[in-house]
């Protein structure tokens, strides 16, 4: 799993040297806009196939609901907390 | 919005066609969704190369912006651990992979479906998306009660984006720079965090 995570951060950073290489060529960044939103439709479509064929997570569909639901009160509530925090101290004007 | 519903689309189509099986079984067997993958996130690095507007906002910010995405990091985190004791069937490492999603729901729920699990990636997708919607209906409420950075932490990795609409108009134009900037951060971060939180649970 190691390697997968190196291939996949050494990929992105790969893309991002030939993007700063590439600049700023307004055709070439909407050709990459697609092609993201594409892949990212593919991926998901594919992540729907997966789910749809595995009965585990469909026999659990509305407690993986909650738990969604409950990790993003967590999630949300923590960032709202710090950023207060981080507002009070540092940015707000006296 | 109407990015996450065409995203959530394609999810449900997929969906129904693996539960009609309507569908040539090389295509429910084959595992080739980790090359789209590495696809996706050459993709997403030539995005960020590519975005000289990005650069420019990192380079011109002011030292102690970098605490506002920190701030992100550091509470979504803690509160996903924290919630994380009312779940009986998810750890705390696994809590933090979803939490570390920062509302990047398609990229979020699609490293964790390759690097961790099915079930796990589902949790990410809807927790992420949830916390889009939430920062688009809440935040004017968020401003009030926990000050300007508010929408811009709830919002996590979408407040360059998708959200930052909603974040100007109640935070003020100047939050505008301050939003983008921690986006931008949060989500050249996502599929860095995520992996190095699977690798250790």
């Amino acid at each position: 799993m190691l390697t997968d995570i190196i291939i996949v951060l050494s990929i992105m950073i790969l893309g991002i040297g030939i993007g700063l290489f590439i600049g700023n060529r307004p055709k070439i960044i909407k050709i990459i806009g697609i092609l993201t939103s594409f892949s990212i439709f593919l991926l998901l479509f594919l992540l729907g196939i997966g789910v749809g064929t595995n009965k585990q997570i469909l026999n659990n569909l509305h407690s993986i609901g909650i738990q969604a639901l409950i990790l993003t009160i967590g999630a949300v509530l923590g960032s709202l907390i710090c950023a207060y925090f981080t507002y009070i101290l540092f940015f707000k004007k006296k | 919005m109407k990015g996450s519903l065409i995203i959530l689309g394609f999810f449900i189509l997929g969906l129904i066609l693996g539960l009609t099986r309507f569908l040539p079984s090389s295509l429910l067997e084959g595992d080739f969704s980790i090359y789209a993958l590495y696809l996706l996130m050459f993709l997403v690095g030539m995005g960020i190369g590519t975005d000289r507007d990005s650069w420019k906002v990192i380079r011109e910010v002011n030292i102690k912006i970098i605490l506002v995405p920190l701030s992100v990091i550091v509470g979504s985190l803690l509160g996903v651990s924290a919630v994380s004791v009312l779940l009986s069937n998810i750890s705390i490492g696994e809590a933090m992979a979803v939490g570390a999603g920062f509302g990047y729901y398609s990229l979020s729920s699609v490293i964790i479906t390759e690097f961790h699990s099915d079930t796990l990636g589902v949790i990410a997708l809807l927790s992420n998306i949830i916390r889009e919607i939430l920062t688009l209906l809440a935040t004017p409420l968020f401003v009030k009660y926990f000050g300007k950075l508010a929408g811009i932490a709830s919002g996590g990795a979408t407040a360059m984006d998708t959200t930052l609409p909603i974040i100007v108009r109640y935070s003020g134009k100047e939050y505008a720079i301050i939003a983008v900037f921690s986006g931008i951060v949060l989500t050249i971060l996502v599929p860095v965090i995520i992996p190095i939180i699977l690798k250790f649970i």
